[in-house]
């Protein structure tokens, strides 16, 4: 049966050469939705004509997935996966290989390159509201992005079998041993073996190289997609969708390509100058980017005398080391004080005792004597709290505006704030543990869970400015 | 199509029943991959016991060993380090050594079979790293009045010469003993304490 002709494409970019790319087109076009996919997600796509410099880094986000995955499969022609071999493998790249020095270090850069866009790109979320109705759902696949990239860091750390690699993935695996019942169990079924060995290496390899990478490409297009279905957000965080022309598109609005196609490129050269300057000159990048104690191969008998993990997950491991015994009665106090703020300001009965109950199990499991869960449990419960907290967010934000332009000082103070404590928690993270390290950190912790936890409450308080009715250039 | 049209109830019973065996199917098959990622039975076997001669040992000094992967400690403990054990008793988080992080034969004031010498796992009990040695008593960033004994540069728990974690400190448990017994006065073996032959 044939399907419906469509229109011929016409092709207009290439003088002589249009008529037989115009026909090639046409032939794909009526067995493919080619055209219409180029509309939806490009040349139709309407995008608000006000995006600054913060709109840069989702695209870039996607150019270092392409980057990873591209330096990743040659690095997989070289590398073997086994406890016996994966140390001196990554050292014949770096030596031996024709050009292996500079596609490892293309991956390596591009790992902390992708944290730190990551990163810039929540932030930018953060300033002006993108997770806010109706954009939850690209928040929440953004949040799965987020957590799967961690996830593939951690893999993808263990393979060059270095101690920075053994040990860290020592700790993190350890954190699943304080689980209740299950613990033990979990964390041998993880490693595959009583210890970090063979069995782990080669797993983690397998999660590293197909699995994650495919969860993370599916996410990718699931944010694209919920994106381009509820239309993107800008530093105005008011709809461009209320004013349309005669044609139906914004008014407010531009096709993404060619403007924004033609913007990004301009943030991608950018960006791949300042790359390839550390890449070239400066791939360890002082220790952060690669630790030196990686260059030791893998010693299961000996702990660096210093270990921290990298940069990108220094704030929630100063989390997870601010949890100490003596730190338990200060956090069942700031639960305490947190049941009594609903008691005083929620109405609804129901949220009251809901509130109530889950805070006298918490309470009574944080400091309740024999019932009470050690404090290791605590500090892998707070870590993982610290990262999943973020997927509240378009619930906690309760002001009446989107973006910073127009919220009031209480959420930019909130929000400053919170940005401080976020690198303070990182640099403790990077640091050996002293008593004022810790106390700092436990003084962070508190205001890292506060951002969030008071968010309803501030952001209504807040004195907002009205918004304006159309975007601001 | 029959002429009175779609059974609903009949349609859905068999979509309801489509769905249960399938899920059941599926629950069955991903049995043996989540089994596959167990320990292996070439893993399970690893780790037999391994001896440790004790007389390249000088007091106060320690030797590691490797049993099951992990490092095991030696530590062949001065009349003046066992006094800074008792000296703890007040300090450290299980003194009697109440939870089983030993077996019963080195439940005891110094937590090992002979006085002179502990033997304990390497790991911290927090997150499984690997504590140094810090034997030596004088002012540490981490405790100005040290008294000497472990100390893990993860996560910065501390333990006494008797393998004990002090008060407030990430590691809930003392440093773990594993199965051990004396050959003779001078050869241990660690992974066994069978008795007789």
């Amino acid at each position: 049966m044939a399907a419906t002709p469509k229109e011929p494409v016409n092709f207009t970019g290439a003088g002589r050469l249009n008529a037989p790319i115009s026909g090639v087109l046409t032939w794909v076009d009526q067995r493919f939705p080619l055209m219409s996919l180029w509309r939806e997600h490009l040349s139709q796509y309407y995008a608000p004509k006000n995006f600054n410099f913060w709109y840069f880094f989702g695209s870039l986000a996607m150019l270092i997935l392409v980057i990873q995955i591209v330096t990743g499969i040659f690095l997989v022609m070289h590398y073997k996966p086994s406890a016996a071999e994966a140390f001196a493998s990554v050292e014949y790249i770096m030596r031996d290989v024709p050009g292996g020095w500079f596609i490892r270090y293309m991956h390596s850069t591009g790992a902390s390159a992708f944290f730190i866009v990551v990163y810039l790109h929540m932030f930018r979320g953060l300033l002006y509201g993108s997770y806010r109705q109706p954009r939850e759902l690209i928040w929440i696949f953004g949040m799965l992005i987020y957590l799967s990239l961690m996830a593939e860091a951690f893999f993808g750390y263990l393979l060059p079998w270095g101690q920075m690699s053994f040990w860290g993935a020592q700790v993190i695996i350890n954190l699943f041993d304080a689980l209740p019942l299950i613990g033990p169990d979990l964390s041998t079924w993880i490693r595959g073996d009583f210890v970090i060995s063979d069995a782990t290496l080669n797993r983690f390899f397998a999660f590293h190289v197909i699995a994650l990478p495919l969860v993370l490409l599916g996410l990718v297009a699931a944010h694209i997609m919920a994106l381009h279905e509820v239309g993107s957000n800008n530093p105005d965080g008011v709809e461009i969708k209320k004013h349309k022309d005669a044609q139906g598109h914004p008014l407010d609005g531009i096709p993404f390509h060619p403007y924004y196609t033609v913007k990004d490129i301009v943030g991608v050269v950018v960006f791949l100058f300042l790359f390839f300057l550390v890449a070239f000159f400066m791939p360890e990048m002082g220790g952060y980017f690669l630790e030196y104690n990686n260059f030791i191969p893998a010693d299961s008998l000996k702990t660096p005398p210093h270990i921290a993990p990298v940069w990108y997950f220094t704030p929630y491991y100063s989390i997870l080391r601010a949890i100490t015994e003596d730190f338990m009665l200060v956090l069942a106090a700031g639960v305490a004080a947190y049941v009594c703020l609903i008691w005083l300001t929620v109405r609804n009965m129901s949220v009251k005792f809901l509130a109530s109950a889950i805070g006298l199990v918490l309470i009574v499991l944080m400091i309740g004597g024999p019932l009470a869960l050690e404090a290791k449990v605590w500090g892998v419960a707070a870590m993982g709290a610290a990262t999943l907290i973020f997927f509240l967010l378009p619930w906690l934000d309760r002001s009446p505006v989107k973006s910073i332009r127009y919220k009031g000082s209480l959420f930019k103070t909130a929000l400053t704030i919170f940005v401080i404590v976020f690198l303070v928690l990182g640099y403790y993270g990077t640091q050996t543990v002293t008593p004022a390290g810790t106390l700092i950190s436990q003084i962070g912790t508190l205001i890292y869970f506060a951002f969030f936890l008071l968010m309803p409450w501030y952001s209504v308080m807040d004195k907002t400015k009205p918004e304006p009715d159309r975007v601001t250039m | 199509m029959s002429e009175k049209g779609t059974d609903q109830g009949k349609r859905q019973f068999l979509v309801a029943a489509t769905t249960v065996a399938g899920g059941v199917a599926a629950g069955a098959v991903a049995v043996p991959f989540v089994a596959s990622m167990l320990p292996s039975e070439r893993a399970k076997a690893a780790g037999a016991p391994v001896e440790v001669d004790l007389a390249g040992i000088a007091p106060g000094e320690r030797k590691t060993v490797e049993w099951q992967g992990k490092p095991v400690w030696v530590v062949r403990r001065t009349k003046e380090m066992l006094d800074t054990v008792r000296g703890n008793d007040g300090n450290v988080a299980d003194p009697d050594s109440k939870k089983k992080m030993q077996p019963a034969y080195a439940t005891n004031e110094f937590r090992a079979i002979k006085d002179e010498y502990l033997v304990v796992v390497g790991i911290c009990t927090h997150l499984g790293c690997s504590p140094v040695e810090k034997f030596a008593k004088q002012a540490e960033a981490f405790d100005p009045n040290w008294q000497g004994g472990f100390y893990c540069p993860c996560h910065g728990s501390l333990f006494d010469l008797a393998g004990r974690v002090f008060k407030n400190k990430p590691a809930p448990d003392n440093l773990v003993v594993p199965p051990y017994k004396y050959l003779s006065d001078t050869r241990l073996l660690i992974g066994d304490d069978s008795k007789g032959a």
